[in-house]
Formats: C-alpha cells, sequence, structure tokens
C-alpha cells in the first residue's frame, strides 16, 4: 500500500520543488480551455460560504436541543421543554435551508469540476456516498422529531433525536475525509495520468489531514451555534428582554461556545503544524513569508507584496517556534517553490488573521465569561459584555468562513494538492458567469428569505401544552 | 457482476427518488392549480401538510442517486453534469426556491404572503422535474458523449426526446401526489379532498397514459435505439407492466380504494425507468458500456459494502417514519402523546470549586499533548483531554442554575413577555 502521490508531497516537505503538474486524464477528459476558471471558483467558493453555516447547525443544534429537553425530562421544569420546542423550529427551518445548499454543492461537483470528478471519484467518492446515508438519517430522524412533539411519549421523542445528533457528526466527518484528502491525497497511484491501484478507505481516513480538521471543525460547530444563539438572546438582553427563560436560552449556548473558543485554538495550533509539515507553501502563503527564514518572525496584520509583508507588526522568532517548536528552525519562504504554484498569498494571509483574530478574541470573551461566573452566581451585568456577545455570534461565522478560505484558496493552484490543478478540474461548458450571477441573486434570496422566517419565528408565540399541529389546523374552517 | 450493482442501486435510488419527492414535487404542483375559496385552502393546507415530514428524506434519494453514480462511473458523471449542465442547473435553482419556499410556508398564514409563496413553490415544483427529466432525455437519445462538456449545451436537453421526458415527469409528479393526497384524505376523513384528488389523479393518469403512448412515436424519430430497446424483450415487457399498473391504480383510485392505489402506482412509474434501463443497457453512454465506465473493482466493493451495510441501518429507519406517517401518528389533531410522566429530580449538591479546577487541568494537559506530542495516541488523548475540559467545565457553571438564580435589576420584563403575540403570526 505504498502512500503514492509521485513522491510530491516528501519533495516539496524536504525542501526542494514540487514535480510538474501531473498530465490528465483519463478517458476524454483532458484539461480544456475555461476563461471564467476564476468565476467558477468563485462561484463554488459563495456557494459554500451559504452552506458551511448551515453545517454548524447541523452539528451541534440537535445536541444542544436534546441536551435541554433532556435537562427538561430530567427535572420536570416546563421551561426546558418550551426552549426546545422553540429552538426545534428554528432548527428545522435552518436544515431545510442545509438541504438544498447542499444539494448545489453535490451538484457543482459535475457542473462547475467534472473533471475533477471523473478522475478521482472512484477514490474520495465512497466519502459522499457514506454521508448520504448520515444525511439519510438526520432527514429521517428530524422528521419524526419535529412532529413528534406531543405525539410521541417524551422518553420516545427524546430517543428520536438521538439518530439525528450522531448523524450531524457522521456526515460532516465523510465529507472532511475529503477535504483531508484533497489536501494530503493518499490511497491510490497516478499512472500516466491514469488512477489506478485505489485504496478508498485508506484514502479517506488514513490522509494526515482528517483528525485536526474533523475536530477543528466540529468545535466551530459548536462556538458558531453558541454564539449566535447567544448574540440573538444578548439583542433581546439589550432591549430588556430579560425573563429567567431567555437567560437560560442565552447561558447554555454561550456556555458551551465559552469552552469550546480556548480549545478550538490548540486544535488550530495542531492543525497549523501539520500545514507547516505538509503543505509548506501553504504556510509560507498565510505566513506571507517570500524568504525561506531560519528563526522566522510572525507577522500580524499589513499586506503581503514583492515578498515580504509591508506594515506588519513582526514579533521576532514567533514563526519558527510556533510551526516547529525552535526558535532558529528554518521556515521555507515562498521562493522556495515556482511561482505557478503559490496561492494567492494576500487572501489566504488575510483570511487565516482574520480567522486567528477572531478566535482569539471570542476565547477572551470566554474567559471573562468564566472570571465573571468564578466571581458570582449570576450572569455578567455589564451591558458591553451583551454588546460583545451581539457581535460575537456574526463575527463567529466570519472566521469560520475565513479559516474555510484559508484552507481552500490556500491549496490552490491545485484541487487535489499537488496531483491535479484546479484549471485542469474545471468544466468546459459555457455560461458559467450567468449561473454564477444567478445562483448569487437566488442566494441573496434566500439569505433575505432566511432572515424573514428566523424574525417571524422569534416574534411567534410560545407554543402553547399540547397544541394541535401548527398550521393545517389553523387555516382549517376558515 | 460486481460492476453492475452500484448502477442497480443508483436506479433503485432514481426509482425512490421519483416516486417519493416526484410526488411531493406534485403536491406543490397541487398547491397552484386550486382555485380560490376555502376549498381551495383545503387542498393547499392538505397539500402542504402531507409532505412536511417527509420531503426532507425523500430528497435525499436524489445526493444517493449522485453520489453513488460518481462514486462508482465517475467518467459518466463527469460527462453527463457538464454536457447537461443547464438543465441541472435549473433543476437546482429548482430545488433551492422550493426548499426556501416550504420553509416560508410555516413562517405565514397572510393570504397575500401566502399566495406569494405557494407561487414560488408550485413553479419550482414544476421546473425542477422537468428539468431533470429533461437531463434524462439527453442519455436516454444518445448526446450525451464521454469527455468534459463534450456534447450541445442547449440541443442535449432542448430536443423532441428530453421535452417528451421532462413533460412526461411532471405528469406523472403530479399524478403520484393526486393518488398519495388522496389515500391520505380517506386516511384524514376528508371526503371533499377525497373527491377532488380522486378527480385529478384520474384525469392526469388518463393524460399520462395518453404521451407515453404518443411518446414512442417521439422515440421511434428522435431515439431509435431506445425504441427499439422498448417495443422488444425485457423493455416492452417492463412498459406492460408500467401500463398494467397504471389502469389499475385508475381502477384502485375510482373505485374508492385509493390505499391499495399507492402502491401501484408507485410500480408503474419503476417499471417505465426499469423499461429505460433494460433498453439502454449495456450502453451508458456512447462508446461507454457500464463495465468500461466502472471504477476499480476495490472501490466498487466497497461502494456495495457500505450501501448494503447503511442499507440495514436506512430502511428499518425509512420504515419507522413512514409508519407514523401513513397510520397517522403526525396528523393534525392525532392523539397527543399522554403529558409528561416526570418528576423532578432533587439537585445534589456539587462541588463546583473542584470541577472548575478539574477542567482548567484538563485543558492544560490537552493542550499539553496536541502542542507538544507529535504521535498520534497522544493526539488523540489530547482531544479526550479537550473534550473532557469542555464536559467539565461545563458542569462548573452550571449555566441553567445560574440563569434562574439571575438576581437581576436591569432587565424589566417576564417570561412571558417574549411570547409578545405577532398579530402576523396566530
Amino acid at each position: 500500500m505504498q502512500v503514492c502521490v509521485l513522491g510530491l508531497i516528501a519533495g516539496c516537505g524536504g525542501g526542494g520543488s514540487v514535480a510538474a503538474p501531473a498530465t490528465p486524464n483519463a478517458m476524454g477528459f483532458a484539461a480544456v480551455d475555461q476563461g471564467y476558471l476564476l468565476q467558477a471558483r468563485q462561484m463554488q467558493a459563495l456557494s459554500f460560504a451559504v452552506h458551511i453555516p448551515l453545517v454548524c447547525f447541523g452539528i451541534a443544534f440537535p445536541v444542544i436541543i436534546l441536551f435541554v429537553e433532556w435537562r427538561y425530562l430530567r427535572t420536570g421544569d416546563e421551561l426546558y421543554r418550551t426552549l426546545a420546542r422553540r429552538w426545534t423550529r428554528v432548527m428545522v427551518a435552518l436544515f431545510a435551508v442545509g438541504v438544498i445548499t447542499g444539494t448545489i454543492l453535490s451538484f457543482e461537483m459535475g457542473l462547475l469540476w467534472p473533471a475533477f470528478t471523473a478522475t478521482f471519484g472512484g477514490v474520495f467518492g465512497l466519502g459522499f456516498a457514506v454521508e448520504g446515508f448520515s444525511f439519510f438519517l438526520e432527514a429521517i430522524f428530524a422528521g419524526i422529531y419535529v412532529y413528534g412533539w406531543d405525539r410521541l411519549s417524551p422518553k420516545m421523542h427524546f430517543a428520536s433525536g438521538v439518530p439525528m445528533a450522531i448523524a450531524g457528526f457522521t456526515g460532516s466527518l465523510t465529507v472532511i475525509a475529503v477535504n483531508g484528502w484533497m489536501n494530503h491525497p493518499t490511497g491510490f497511484t497516478l499512472r500516466d495520468g491514469k488512477v489506478t491501484d485505489v485504496h478508498p478507505f485508506e484514502a479517506l481516513f488514513e490522509n494526515s489531514y482528517f483528525w485536526h480538521e474533523l475536530i477543528h471543525m466540529y468545535l466551530a460547530g459548536y462556538m458558531v451555534t453558541g454564539f449566535v444563539l447567544a448574540g440573538a438572546y444578548s439583542v433581546g438582553r439589550l432591549r430588556g428582554r430579560w425573563g429567567r427563560y431567555e437567560r437560560t436560552a442565552l447561558a447554555i449556548p454561550l456556555t458551551i461556545a465559552a469552552l469550546a473558543s480556548p480549545a478550538q485554538i490548540v486544535v488550530g495550533d495542531w492543525a497549523a503544524r501539520t500545514v507547516a509539515e505538509d503543505q509548506p507553501i501553504k504556510l509560507g502563503a498565510l505566513e506571507g513569508l517570500g524568504q525561506t527564514t531560519r528563526g522566522a518572525p510572525e507577522h500580524l496584520l499589513g499586506w503581503y507584496s514583492a515578498g515580504e509583508v509591508h506594515y506588519g507588526i513582526a514579533i521576532p522568532k514567533l514563526l519558527s517556534l510556533l510551526a516547529y517548536h525552535n526558535l532558529n528552525a528554518t521556515v521555507l519562504g515562498l521562493n522556495a517553490f515556482p511561482p505557478d504554484q503559490i496561492p494567492p498569498v494576500n487572501v489566504v494571509r488575510i483570511a487565516f488573521q482574520l480567522m486567528v483574530g477572531i478566535g482569539t478574541a471570542l476565547a477572551l470573551l470566554g474567559v471573562i465569561y468564566f472570571v465573571a461566573r468564578a466571581r458570582g452566581k449570576h450572569l455578567p451585568d455589564s451591558a458591553w459584555f451583551y454588546r460583545a456577545l451581539v457581535v460575537a455570534g456574526p463575527a463567529s461565522v466570519v472566521a469560520l468562513i475565513s479559516g474555510w478560505v484559508t484552507t481552500e484558496v490556500g491549496r490552490q493552484p491545485w484541487v487535489v494538492y499537488g496531483v491535479m490543478r484546479t484549471s485542469e478540474a474545471v468544466t468546459g461548458a459555457a455560461g458559467i458567469p450567468i449561473g454564477y450571477g444567478t445562483l448569487a441573486a437566488v442566494y441573496l434570496g434566500l439569505v433575505v428569505a432566511v432572515v424573514w422566517i428566523l424574525r417571524r419565528l422569534a416574534a411567534a408565540p410560545l407554543p402553547p401544552r399540547n397544541p394541535p399541529a401548527p398550521r393545517y389546523a389553523t387555516t382549517v374552517g376558515r | 457482476m460486481l460492476s453492475y450493482l452500484p448502477l442497480i442501486f443508483v436506479l433503485v435510488g432514481l426509482v425512490l427518488y421519483t416516486v417519493l419527492a416526484g410526488a411531493d414535487m406534485g403536491a406543490g404542483l397541487w398547491q397552484l392549480m386550486t382555485g380560490r375559496g376555502p376549498h381551495a385552502v383545503r387542498i393547499r393546507d392538505h397539500a402542504h401538510h402531507t409532505i412536511g415530514p417527509v420531503w426532507e428524506a425523500n430528497h435525499v434519494w436524489l445526493i444517493f442517486v449522485l453520489t453513488v453514480l460518481w462514486t462508482s462511473y465517475p467518467t459518466v458523471f463527469g460527462s453527463i453534469l457538464s454536457t447537461l449542465s443547464v438543465p441541472f442547473f435549473l433543476a437546482a435553482i429548482g430545488i433551492i426556491l422550493r426548499g426556501a419556499a416550504y420553509a416560508l410556508q410555516s413562517g405565514t398564514s397572510i393570504p397575500r404572503e401566502r399566495r406569494v409563496i405557494d407561487t414560488v413553490f408550485a413553479l419550482s415544483s414544476i421546473l425542477t422535474p422537468f428539468a431533470l427529466g429533461a437531463a434524462v432525455g439527453g442519455v436516454a437519445s444518445r448526446r450525451v458523449p464521454v469527455g468534459n462538456a463534450a456534447g450541445n449545451l442547449i440541443t442535449s436537453w432542448l430536443n423532441p426526446t428530453s421535452i417528451l421526458v421532462g413533460v412526461l415527469a411532471v405528469m406523472v409528479a403530479a399524478f403520484l401526489a393526486a393518488v398519495y393526497l388522496c389515500s391520505d384524505a380517506v386516511r384524514l376523513g376528508e371526503p371533499e379532498l377525497v373527491r377532488s384528488f380522486r378527480a385529478r389523479a384520474i384525469g392526469t393518469g388518463v393524460i399520462t397514459g395518453v404521451i407515453s403512448i404518443a411518446g414512442l412515436a417521439v422515440l421511434r424519430f428522435d431515439a431509435a435505439p431506445l425504441f427499439d430497446g422498448l417495443v422488444h424483450g425485457p423493455g416492452l415487457a417492463a412498459i406492460i407492466v408500467s401500463g398494467l399498473a397504471g389502469i389499475a391504480t385508475l381502477l384502485l383510485v375510482g373505485r374508492r380504494n385509493p390505499m391499495r392505489a399507492r402502491g401501484t402506482a408507485a410500480l408503474a412509474v419503476a417499471a417505465i425507468i426499469a423499461g429505460w434501463a433494460l433498453a439502454q443497457q449495456p450502453v451508458l453512454l456512447p462508446g461507454l458500456t457500464v463495465e468500461q465506465a466502472a471504477a476499480s473493482n476495490r472501490t466498487m466493493l466497497a461502494v456495495v459494502i457500505a450501501v448494503l451495510g447503511g442499507a440495514v441501518i436506512l430502511f428499518p429507519s425509512l420504515a419507522l417514519l413512514f409508519r407514523l406517517v401513513l397510520h397517522g401518528r403526525f396528523d393534525p389533531g392525532a392523539a397527543d402523546a399522554p403529558a409528561t410522566e416526570v418528576t423532578p429530580a432533587p439537585r445534589p449538591a456539587r462541588g463546583h470549586g473542584l470541577q472548575a479546577w478539574s477542567a482548567v487541568g484538563s485543558l492544560v494537559v490537552g493542550a499539553g499533548l496536541l502542542v507538544l506530542a507529535d504521535t498520534g495516541w497522544a493526539q488523540a488523548l489530547g482531544v479526550v483531554f479537550l473534550a473532557n475540559f469542555i464536559v467539565l467545565g461545563y458542569l462548573a457553571c452550571t449555566p441553567a442554575d445560574i440563569a434562574a438564580a439571575d438576581p437581576q435589576k436591569t432587565g424589566r420584563s417576564t417570561t412571558m413577555e417574549v411570547t409578545r403575540a405577532d398579530p402576523t403570526v396566530r
């Protein structure tokens, strides 16, 4: 079971240049001339940016709602039941939007990147096929859970939510395995442009990016869900809505997100060191390191041009320390690589700094919360704390998307790192700008619609005890 | 054999997508064609309500078809999606609009808003099956060559066969929906709705049958190889089964037994898809047989294992969902579960300080392991410690307790105030 990729990864890890791009490609899927590659990439990025926050809610929201329902079962306190029911209504709306935006992503595997899928579908595709089953379970049990309130016994209802929560995790697991493989392709051999000797399970689960990406994303799911929920109730707090219900609805997700944030920093460090080891070009781009440097400094802020960071704050030797745990370690600069293999440095670097900056700020916010908690048996009093939480919700989404920009744009110009260029993967079909414009307009409408429905749900009354089914019965007979 | 098994999975998925999600789209179509007045509102609500618990699960069959196709026959997937990018993009837009409109429908009961949303829902419910049907027509009439967008971007899906299949897909969706909705109305004890959907089922059933027969003439000129496959041997057998099942459906619906008609209606549609597959095999795309298109043996084996393993979990879950739905457990006004028998548990006193310090300790150890150690097991242990930090940290914070005990001075409202009723939502 040789780990293949023509020794490309080893080659660049050793400080040399990456070998020439592999020539495509099986069965008529030769590289095509596509004038709108950039637009295709942007269209993919847009689709992804709309979908990925919903994934966070798919990962974390069922678990949080189940936890609240479990508290109801344990304490008999109606408040938890009301909270779980109201959150269920939000979850079902977000889940519906997640289902359709996820479908668009799977269409785009063929609409935008047919040569990628046609060449490597047999290697990575299994991850999505397995994910399909997670998706099924999520959809099935979401249906049962949502419609089962009041119609199933409390314990049965709680049990029906458990597969939904598990599937939220396993679904992201297999998709992230595919992304890990794209960053660290293993489990196949490329011979004369043809993929042979395929080991799909090895490709998905034995690449070195899988574990840290999975845990990084999983924690991000809890951070985004937690901070967005806490932010929403902070708006209410600032407007004077601050009963026990609101305090509980704020405290539970806030605590979860505040705990996930410091852990996320540790996992992020792990991820960055794996990048340093396996994708030194990406490291060079996200740090803006133009020249190979012994004892490399870390630059905060600034703008990269002509091989160095301008207007940045340099912290001497920090990059060497962080990446290799050695103040005087040599870090490969971008000059060590052929220019046609370097990702767009400023995009990657700014996204990376946004993610790290916001992530650090969120962790600090968490620490402030813990200190306040340690000093008193109530939530913080300061209005500034809640103003910060209002910002933290959207900021966590920005950090999430920035993180994905870092890893995805940082992998450019490759779609399969070191093996297939994005330009070799793109469709030969015309009309990408039309598709991009249409999708952008539709997604804009979708975002407006989601905001509208969430506001409606927030304004809707708490469901009364044992109500009839929401829509149908109220309009019938009118 | 191994190279055919995943194709059978794909076809089964396609059949299930058509008979399940197709019917959901038909329900959307019937929401548009109701006219006005209280009966029309009931028809719309009936169509909306019945798909509620199931449409997402039904939709996933499409994902299943796509993922198994691209894993097992990657070249076929790349060729089809790139040449037929226009209809697939249109279907994608339809899917977005449909899903969004469905989510929005539960947010309003204002007639003006409902009308706009219902119209979007209905139009997208027509667009999606038409576009997917047109794409199938392009493949069936051999207009998709192997390669990256190697076929014509327009005529590959705007041609007689594609238009025929697209229209048939819409009609089939409407027919299936009418049959299912009629059956649901029987269960709900709504004689007026039963009558409405019985008429719709019979009407669309007859029209679908007529289009199918007339369509054979279209295929004869536009897709001769497909036509030959459909009028000979196993293809012909499938077409006959489909016709008989269609007639049986009409009889069952007419004889007031729509519950049974669900099965025959689905069979009629499944047989058409089977007939297409039988007529076209062993060729997937021009010059590319199933054997040639198949991914490596190890991948095919992995797909078969994954799908069969997944099916062991999937089908009992689906059976549970559909049993609950078809037995009326999720119907409006269904018998509520008995009020909860939970009893408040006494809260044990806990040493929060100890938990807090254990949490901090877990974070430090977890961070140390992840930052300093390089071996896999140490990293795994580090992750376990981080998880431990989160759990212990949560227990130490007791957020629910501090929320309950909060002696707030600034807040002026009570629990009930958040329930301020929006006049638009009742």
